[in-house]
């Protein structure tokens, strides 16, 4: 095990072959079910799927937060480093909120309704450093500004009930970077939030990358956000990465047919009134995917070769894809 | 207004109201001293909608701007408190109790929530046959072809009629109440956020949906969202409201190309969109107001890069501003 050192020189998060199961009374539902991918320091990745991916799960493995049933089975999570699958829950805590913070869709879910905002944040960050109590209070009301809450010094007097839906997701990422974490795992965060609001806090969140080299991983099911925010993009489909590599290389030029299906399905300008480019029919169910290429029932190209599982093929730059009838680099099909 | 043809679902100066009196404990408090009074929201404030046969409209606008109301008092769910909706030219107040329930057979509404919206005790072919049996569109003989010819219209497998809604999933379910809507031979559907609640490939499948159905049945639609690609891909024209008032409506193409009024701009500055990679969010500020004490003058004056002082002071009416264009600002007086 290595100290978590200052001097670490590699990226922030390391993801190999993730597997994470739920083992119901039903059987073994493999809702992650090899996953990898890299986040640097400063970078945006954006984990996009839709629902029934493995997308939050993921992004709950990462902070080691998978209840019983469910089970990490496989795979690694190097955080800078360290790898933390099957890491003690003492060694959790201590990372957990310090080092690697989590914003959910619901800010309820990390606000206390009976405390006042001061209070719980005053307490994360007790739980973590020893600071007198004004300091403690002086940070908690930084953090405030910091995300654009104006008059900080009041709103710490508050309850959640008090603020709005778009307040309260500011005060839930206020509390994730109380203790300047590493890395940042935002899922859906701003999917409840009107769109105005929805750009305040995604500027937010850009500026904070920026400025404190903080790596984010933000799950998502709309890839128009993610197009504008994120440097990379993992797609995800029935438990799986199907393509990932930079922006630009995955919505120009998608090599994997669901992304492919996926793109065509987000209504855009240049079509208008045309019909739209659907995926007929469904995800497969978790419980029993069928054998070989999950997306192969949906997809247009797929034949017999798809009834073995394809592997991810790696590229330069990030770039990878999991199919054995790519498309043709460059947009050529 | 522009042609001869009268609109086919025309909302006049409609209002809504919410109010919440005063219990008589509050009233007592009050007479003590205490600060209390009633409490009134102006969900929906003199608006002017018109529909003409044939057309698609976008009705688009954040949390509490009273879309949905307005779109309930279409359809007849909701009386408004002022004004008055007509249907074909006819004020609905003046209608005979016959004309009345043409009127409201002729107008259906879908919802968003597929889960909600269906009656869970009850199988399909209940719901579907329901309604046209009791209206005397069909007799009980044909009814069961009747049902099944629907749900093929929908896309629906018509061996499943036995079957209850839980045991379909999302855009299945939604597919179910677009059935029970045509059931009954409408003219005019409102979509209040029909498809807000579907994964993005099922989106593009109900969006195709409604598009054939258009033709199909020569249908006029009211389609209430806030997410601007859907609206921008499916309506010929969009009306954008700011709580309770339609700040600006123009046809689609238009409106995109150059939108009048600073809310709208902001509005489509902001959604994100796949074309815009890597994009400074320059958001707007605020909040958006509570509809219980809306800002005096212009709505949107808090918040407005452009805000004059006559902003705060004098509601801005709504004005004609070339070909179809209305728009509601004193920026272009």
């Amino acid at each position: 095990m290595t100290a978590a050192g200052t001097s670490y020189a590699g990226p922030t998060l390391e993801v190999e072959d993730l597997q994470t199961h739920f083992f119901t009374k039903a059987g073994a539902v493999k809702a992650v079910n090899g996953v990898s991918f890299t986040v640097a320091p400063g970078e945006v990745i954006g984990l996009v799927g839709e629902s029934g991916s493995g997308k939050t799960v993921t992004g709950l493995s990462i902070m080691g937060l998978v209840d019983e049933p469910g089970r990490i089975v496989g795979g690694a999570i190097r955080f800078k480093g360290e790898n933390l699958v099957g890491a003690s829950e003492d060694r959790w805590q201590k990372l957990r909120g310090d080092r690697i913070a989590m914003i959910f869709q619901d800010p309820m879910m990390t606000l206390n309704p009976v405390l006042r905002i001061d209070t719980q944040m005053v307490e994360a960050i007790h739980a973590h450093r020893q600071v007198d109590k004004a300091t403690a209070r002086a940070e908690a009301r930084d953090a405030l500004g910091l995300v654009g809450i104006p008059a900080p010094e009041e709103r710490l007097k508050t309850y959640p009930h008090q603020l709005s839906g778009g307040m309260r997701q500011r005060v839930a990422i206020a509390i994730a970077l109380l203790n300047k974490p590493d890395l940042i795992v935002a899922d859906e965060p701003t999917t409840a939030l009107d769109v105005t609001i929805q750009a305040q806090i995604i500027y937010e969140a850009q500026q904070l990358c920026r400025r404190f080299g903080t790596a984010l991983i933000w799950i998502t099911h709309d890839l128009a956000v993610v197009a504008g925010l994120a440097d990379h993009i993992a797609v995800m489909y029935a438990g799986r990465v199907v393509e990932a590599g930079t922006i630009d290389d995955v919505i120009d030029r998608p090599r994997h047919p669901y992304t492919v299906g996926l793109l065509g399905s987000v209504p855009s300008a240049n079509k208008r009134g045309q019909r739209l480019n659907q995926i007929p029919g469904m995800a497969p169910n978790l419980l029993r995917l069928p054998p070989g290429c999950a997306f192969k029932d949906r997809c247009p190209r797929g034949d017999d070769l798809c009834l073995t599982e394809p592997t991810l093929q790696s590229q330069p730059n990030g770039r990878a894809f999991r199919c054995h009838h790519p498309h043709e680099p460059e947009g050529a099909a | 207004m522009t042609s001869a043809t009268p609109p086919l679902i025309e909302a006049r100066a409609v209002t809504k109201r919410f109010e919440k009196r005063l219990d008589l404990a509050a009233k007592a408090a009050r007479l003590l001293g205490a600060d209390l009074e009633d409490e009134i929201v102006h969900a929906v404030d003199a608006v002017d909608l018109q529909v003409f046969p044939g057309e698609v409209v976008g009705l688009v606008g954040e949390s509490g701007c009273g879309k949905s109301t307005i779109g309930r008092m279409i359809a007849g769910i909701l009386p408004p408190s002022d004004g008055e909706i007509a249907f074909d030219g006819k004020a609905m107040t003046a209608m005979s109790g016959q004309e009345k329930r043409a009127a409201a057979l002729a107008v259906q509404m879908i919802f968003q929530d597929p889960f909600a919206s269906l009656n869970p005790r009850m199988r399909v072919e209940e719901i579907i046959g329901e309604a046209p049996l009791v209206h005397g569109y069909v007799d009980r003989a044909g009814l069961a072809a009747y049902v099944d010819e629907i749900m093929l219209k929908v896309g629906l497998d018509p061996a499943l009629k036995r079957r209850y809604p839980h045991q379909f999933s999302g855009g299945q379910r939604q597919r179910i109440g677009i059935a029970r809507a045509l059931a009954v031979k409408p003219r005019f559907l409102v979509c209040d956020e029909a498809i807000a609640a579907l994964d993005v490939s099922i989106q593009a499948q109900v969006i195709n949906l409604f598009m054939d159905l258009r033709e199909e049945f020569d249908l006029t639609y009211l389609f209430i969202s806030h997410d601007l690609s859907v609206v921008e891909h499916i309506s010929d024209r969009i009306v954008i409201m700011y709580l309770g008032r339609v700040v600006e409506s123009a046809p689609t193409e238009a409106l995109f190309a150059a939108p009048k009024h600073p809310y709208t701009q902001a509005l489509l500055a902001e959604a994100p969109r796949l074309d815009q990679r890597s994009r400074d969010f320059l958001p707007i500020k605020g909040e958006i107001p509570s509809p219980l004490h809306p800002p005096s003058g212009c709505h949107f004056h808090p918040r407005c890069p452009h805000a004059m002082e006559k902003c705060s002071a004098v509601r801005p009416m709504l004005r004609p501003q070339g070909d179809r264009w209305q728009a509601a600002c004193h920026l272009l007086d």
